[in-house]
């Protein structure tokens, strides 16, 4: 996974509350069997007239924001579907970093595999953050992990929380996987234990054939 | 060991491997059920780092999503959907996970086959690419939409890194009224507390109208758990939960199914075990219920009218009411009753089952289906299609002129051939109305079962009460 640790890029806002990941990715494109090429469908059904055209009166459409690489949002941005191919078309499309007032719980957990920071922020400050996204050319704000701060268009900073172990394999850019696999032994050892706990757990089920 | 515990505690302390000093865990999963739009990425991960699939006796596939609902002997025509089916047939086949061939009777939504199958069990975790894995919560167990990436994770190490969520408790108590039913009672609770309402928890559902729900009753429940933003639902395993499970195939069998019940006798939370949030409501207050607008906390009595954007005073809130209205083609102040529909989807994880077609046919039973809507009845597998058909469930609807087909995900969400087109409007028997969820420019409104059949009778959004009184 792609690490990330200071990021200086074009916001563009969001402003709606409640985006959901059909609006996000419609449904459609997830027929996909690989993780990449979703970022000419990001909000496609927004994006898009019915017969193909750009909107122009969408953001992601207008200049300088085609090439955003964070979004300013509200509350509850990422709620429906646990689909990845959300924060995977958001990737696709540039954008690596997402700050709002509140993220649904999936999106949340599947936008961090993916190397992309979520970022949670009051309403007044996000109300800023909004102001500065609507600058065009000057709508350019500075993401520092390591130091967990903001940096706006006109120098002022905005301290931000993370958990943790987010940032630490946000930073490093961690592979879950390995990082699990670390752990075998407490796993082999679990199983031990719940195959005598919960035995009917692990005979061969009723399957298929 | 003496501080009183909810369920989820249990669950969750139960499947513990390791803890970080930070609070993060690794927990181990029981079940990891797959279908085929979330798992392509994750197997083709598997396959480029050269692991296997940790317990294939833990997994259980099949594929719901991009099968027709019709004829299946013809395959499939689109072909991206037939790549993405026959991409699982050969995962499956490669890393020696169990799956139910479309062709296998046993075939169907995953949040329906698991449970009818006695896979779903009290005291689990259950995991699966799918935000609706919250249905199983109705068994007691922690169930929970995954990503991709953690699907890979569960295959190849067979667990999760997870923070645990707080606890909510929402009690019902008291019965719901005539023609009320559980898809009724959860559009309530998601009206009530929001489409985030929910977010951080799981939640748990109590109180003398749940307990009186049936099994089929508390899956819808807890399938549109998520709806409400929670990370799961669920509902403590009882007796009705034991009398379901009991012979089902996967189903503990003789001295084991002894030892099973007595552990998940253990489970229900202990006196006195404290929630982070409690809700408390009344089954009487709860009518039957219909969605208007583009979330599923839009939820109203069907004896309501379409929301006034002037009449709302927060800024955003009215954007937002102006947005769905405009979207939905609706007008503040319209009887939600006087609502014309042209379609009815009858189906889904959230309502699928036996007990809910067995619903729709009580209705429709000597009524004809209105000119010019289009009904669709999907049962949830093939089973439940055999069972439907046993029952003469099917002769019933179609004479009232509804379509009879098989098991998939169907209509809910534009994967496959049954979609809205731009404008045309549906009563759906699902869990989600976004803006497009059933097909770009199709509009959506939720509602039970008999409900939908109604709509399907009279042309529009009806109260069933007045159908069938």
């Amino acid at each position: 996974m792609e690490k990330f640790e200071t990021l200086t890029g074009i916001a563009a806002p969001v402003g709606d509350a409640n985006i959901d990941t059909d609006r996000i990715i419609p449904a459609r494109f997830l027929k996909t069997i690989k993780r990449t090429g979703l970022g000419k469908h990001l909000f496609n059904d927004v994006r898009y007239t019915s017969d193909g055209a750009e909107n122009p009166d969408f953001v992601l459409n207008r200049e300088p924001y085609r090439k955003a690489e964070i979004l300013v949002t509200t509350e509850n941005f990422g709620c429906g579907s646990s689909r990845e191919h959300a924060p995977w078309a958001l990737h696709d499309f540039g954008i690596r970093c997402v700050i709002g007032e509140s993220f649904a719980d999936i999106f949340y957990n599947n936008s961090f595999k993916n190397g992309l920071l979520l970022i949670k922020l009051p309403k007044a400050e996000i109300a800023k953050l909004l102001e500065d996204s609507q600058l065009g050319q000057n709508a350019r704000i500075t993401v520092d992990l390591e130091n967990q701060q903001i940096t706006r268009p006109n120098g002022e900073t905005i301290a931000f929380d993370i958990d943790p172990f987010r940032k630490h394999c946000l930073l490093n850019g961690l592979d879950d996987i390995g990082l699990t696999l670390k752990h075998k032994p407490k796993i082999d050892t679990f199983e031990e234990r719940d195959r005598l706990a919960r035995p009917w757990l692990y005979t061969a089920q009723t399957a298929a054939g | 060991m003496s501080k009183p515990r909810t369920l989820f505690d249990k669950i969750w302390d139960n499947h513990v491997v390791d803890t970080q000093p930070d609070g993060t865990c690794v927990i181990y999963i029981d079940k990891h059920l797959v279908h085929e739009v979330t798992s392509p990425q994750a197997f083709e991960g598997l396959r480029l780092a050269g692991r296997k699939v940790h317990r294939p006796d833990a997994t259980i596939a099949v594929a719901d999503h991009n099968v027709p609902t019709t004829d299946r002997s013809l395959g499939i025509e689109d072909p991206e959907s037939r790549i993405q089916v026959e991409t699982l047939e050969k995962n499956v086949a490669e890393f020696g996970v169990p799956y139910f061939a479309v062709d296998d009777v046993r075939q169907g939504i995953v949040h329906i086959i698991g449970p009818e199958q006695g896979l779903t069990q009290p005291g689990m975790t259950i995991v699966c690419g799918d935000s609706h894995t919250s249905t199983h919560g109705a068994f007691g167990a922690l169930a929970f939409g995954i990503g991709t990436s953690e699907v890979e994770h569960v295959l190849a190490t067979q667990t999760l890194i997870q923070r645990p969520a707080k606890n909510m408790r929402i009690t019902v108590d008291g019965e719901l009224p005539f023609g009320v039913t559980a898809k009724d009672m959860i559009l309530a609770i998601i009206g009530k507390i929001g489409t985030a309402g929910g977010t951080g928890h799981v939640i748990e559902y109590a109180g003398s109208a749940v307990r009186a729900l049936s099994m089929e009753g508390r899956m819808t429940v807890c399938n549109m758990s998520i709806e409400a933003g929670a990370r799961a639902g669920l509902v403590a395993p009882d007796e009705t939960t034991f009398e379901y499970l009991k012979g089902r195939p996967s189903a503990p069998k003789g001295a084991a199914w002894e030892a099973a019940v007595s552990y998940w006798k253990s489970l229900p939370s202990d006196p006195g075990a404290v929630y982070d949030t409690e809700i408390v409501m009344k089954a009487e207050d709860i009518q039957p219920f219909v969605t208007w607008g583009n979330s599923p906390e839009d939820a109203l009595p069907i004896g309501a009218t379409v929301p006034r954007p002037e009449e709302i005073a927060d800024e955003g809130k009215r954007k937002n009411v102006e947005r769905a209205l405009g979207y939905m083609g609706l007008t503040g102040g319209m009887k939600l009753s006087d609502i014309k529909i042209d379609t009815v989807f009858i189906g889904s994880c959230t309502n699928g089952r036996i007990e809910d077609i067995r619903a729709a046919a009580a209705v429709a039973k000597g009524r004809r289906v209105a000119e010019g809507i289009r009904a669709l009845v999907v049962p949830g597998s093939g089973l439940v299609k055999n069972q439907a058909e046993e029952e003469g469930l099917d002769k019933i609807l179609l004479e009232a002129g509804f379509e009879w087909r098989e098991a998939g995900c169907s209509m809910c969400l534009a994967m496959n051939a049954d979609k809205l087109k731009p404008g045309e409007r549906s009563a759906s028997t699902s869990n989600r109305n976004f803006e497009g969820r059933q097909g770009p420019g199709g509009r959506t409104h939720l509602v039970s079962p008999a409900m939908a059949a109604a709509a399907a009778i009279t042309g529009h959004l009806t109260d069933v009460r007045e159908l069938v009184g």
